[in-house]
């Protein structure tokens, strides 16, 4: 593994030629044996041959190793609560059953524990406000600074800018003192999250890069900003809004601190506070934990899998252009 | 901009209304977008005014004064006590001090270990493999777990039986030499037991911001320092390094922030125990506003954390324009 770390030369070799080319080891090999040394091709073959089978070894090993907790707690969901904690034979498949799951919905089916639908529809709703009401707001906040002429655009912009660097976990504390009569109720977990400053950033420096030539025919054919907005910028912004939404659903769906502050009922309870006060009441049955987190997570899974590429484009966004 | 106003006005018949129209359009556009573009921006303005902006005065004035949570005497001004008391005072600032360093210990580890790792894995992944994608998939899954999920995963994992995976691969791979320790309970092992399962969910986010950076670097610098004999490592030196500089930078600088952001693996695995071994200013922030609703300490202890997260930042953008200087 160690080995190949630093080789970036498979940049060249996958230029040069479409077909699997190999591990970048081989490619500096053969720079470094030069015209005089080539070798046989045979040994060639082996040494590649090699190279790529360590390759495939190492990459095996680390995603194993990524994802054995995740493995764990899905069979661990599906074995009897004692079994749970076997060591290593908690990896191994035995006497698998789906009695935790019903077990869990038995758990929490009273108002004094909270119903597991209950969890869902809390961590639903919350989402949804902050994520569609953000796409929103904070993009036509965006393409008004990008796109619009107006008195005072620059120096507000600053100030949002300023505002990016705050982190929530600053501002926690006060928030939650000013909100102190509003707790345990969907909105106080939601409307304080919608507008964002972030995401306006990320839309003002999206729509700056459009081409302005689209806008201007419509503007010419009579179009006000809102047709603009509505009926150019926002079609051709898809990737903008994708972005936005798959990372403040990151963000909202996991939200942890806030609850904790805010949330005491549990019929307005989201699921990461849920999990939280769940692993913390004895009778610990670790089967029923690990099915609660299953069914929590699972269909955060499905939409990344489905999506995956988008999800990577995403996180990479936040990157390039900090 | 212009163009539009122009054509408008040549369209209309009539040389005097042109002449003295020549410049109204255009301001009178400008007024009118100023309206639309203000009704555009207010939503949002006001949330962040509201939810945010507000929050952080409030967090600077509650800092100065004496309040608390259903008392029922009104805050009274205390000028800088509360920062003299979670910074100097002996009798409280212990703990406070014990939870910066914490963080900063939390950040000094997993910093650097995760920025290797990531780069290391962003390696490994931008080499056309087959099976890439679905290791890519892999490093990547545990970003979108949410940390309280992960939190509870990986304490079955350090369970401190004998047969907590942990200590049962350690066993089994020690050949049953080493025995069951109680990771989450010795207060030398429990922040590291945080920073591992950290790493674990974070660092595939980083490794695709690496992993976009890598792929901007154009491939004619790798050809080029081939062809000047450039060896595996000098090519890694000569041209990924710095053509990664500033993604190293920002990523180094979002980590540190987030290690001094750190709250839910401490209030989900250890409550800052054992003996305040894990604790965090997060912690500390939350824990004094529960016992006691002391708001106007927390409040100062948060202020604190972003002096700190304001310094890095400065301290980020002031790196990154150098750069642009130089090149």
């Amino acid at each position: 593994m160690t080995a190949h770390r630093a080789s970036p030369a498979h940049r060249t070799a996958s230029t040069a030629s479409t077909a699997s080319t190999g591990s970048a080891a081989f490619t500096a090999a053969t720079a470094r044996s030069g015209f005089h040394r080539r070798g046989s091709s045979r040994r060639r073959m082996v040494r590649r041959r090699a190279a790529k089978t360590a390759d495939y070894v190492a990459m095996t090993l680390g995603g194993l190793l990524f994802a054995a907790p995740i493995l764990y707690m899905i069979i661990g969901s599906l074995k009897p609560d004692g079994e749970v904690l076997g060591g290593l034979g908690g990896f191994v498949p035995r006497n698998l059953s789906l009695g935790n799951y019903t077990d869990v919905f038995r758990r929490f089916d009273s108002d004094a524990t909270g119903h597991l639908t209950g969890f869902f529809a809390t961590s639903l709703i919350v989402t949804t406000i902050v994520v569609v009401g953000g796409l929103i707001i904070n993009s036509m906040a965006g393409y008004a600074f990008a796109r619009m002429r107006w008195r005072g655009r620059d120096l507000t912009y600053a100030a949002v800018l300023a505002l990016v660097v705050l982190p929530f976990e600053a501002i926690a504390v006060p928030l939650f003192y000013m909100l102190n009569d509003y707790r345990d109720t969907i909105g106080v977990q939601a409307v304080p999250f919608v507008a964002n400053a972030f995401s306006i950033y990320l839309f003002t420096t999206f729509f700056r890069g459009l081409p302005k030539e689209i806008e201007e025919a419509a503007r010419i054919d009579g179009a006000g900003p809102w047709r603009c907005y509505l009926r150019v910028v926002v079609p051709m912004s898809k990737p903008a809004f994708a972005t936005v939404a798959i990372l403040t659903f990151l963000t909202q769906w996991s939200s942890f601190l806030w609850p904790v502050l805010m949330v005491s009922d549990p019929s307005v309870r989201p699921l990461p506070l849920a999990i939280s006060v769940f692993q913390g009441q004895p009778p610990f049955q670790w089967g029923d934990i690990m099915a609660f987190g299953v069914l929590m997570v699972a269909p955060v899974l499905v939409v990344f899998l489905a999506f995956q590429r988008w999800f990577v484009r995403s996180v990479a966004a936040t990157g390039i252009k900090g | 901009m212009n163009a539009p106003a122009g054509l408008k006005t040549r369209t209309r018949p009539g040389p005097p209304l042109l002449a003295r129209r020549s410049s109204t359009p255009r301001r009178r556009r400008l007024r009118s977008e100023t309206g639309a573009a203000w009704t555009m921006a207010t939503p949002a303005l006001i949330g962040l005014i509201v939810f945010v902006a507000a929050p952080f005065v409030l967090a600077i004035w509650l800092s100065l004064h004496h309040v608390k949570l259903g008392s029922p005497r009104p805050p009274n001004f205390l000028e800088l006590e509360q920062y003299r008391r979670i910074l100097l005072d002996p009798q409280f600032a212990g703990q406070f001090r014990r939870a910066l360093i914490n963080n900063g210990v939390f950040a000094g580890v997993v910093v650097p270990v995760q920025t290797a790792l990531a780069l290391g894995l962003a390696l490994i992944l931008n080499r056309p493999l087959r099976a890439m994608p679905l290791f890519r998939t892999f490093v990547f899954m545990p970003v979108v777990f949410p940390m309280a999920l992960v939190a509870v995963v990986w304490r079955l994992i350090y369970d401190r039986a004998p047969d907590g995976v942990l200590n049962d691969l350690l066993s089994v791979l020690t050949f049953g030499h080493l025995t069951a320790h109680d990771w989450l309970g010795d207060p030398a092992t429990a922040l590291p037991a945080i920073m591992l399962l950290s790493i674990w969910q974070g660092v595939g986010f980083q490794m695709v911001i690496i992993l976009a950076g890598l792929q901007s670097i154009p491939a004619e610098l790798y050809e080029a320092a081939q062809m000047d004999g450039a060896g595996r490592w000098q090519r890694f030196r000569v041209v990924t390094l710095p053509g990664l500089r500033n993604t190293l930078i920002f990523v180094v600088m979002v980590t540190t922030m987030l290690s001094f952001r750190l709250f839910d693996q401490v209030y989900i695995l250890t409550q800052g125990g054992p003996g305040n071994s894990t604790t965090t200013a997060m912690y500390e922030a939350v824990s004094t506003t529960f016992d006691g609703g002391d708001v106007g300490r927390a409040a100062a202890m948060t202020v604190v954390l972003f002096v700190i997260v304001l310094a890095l930042t400065i301290l980020q953008r002031r790196v990154l324009r150098e750069d642009r200087v130089i090149q």
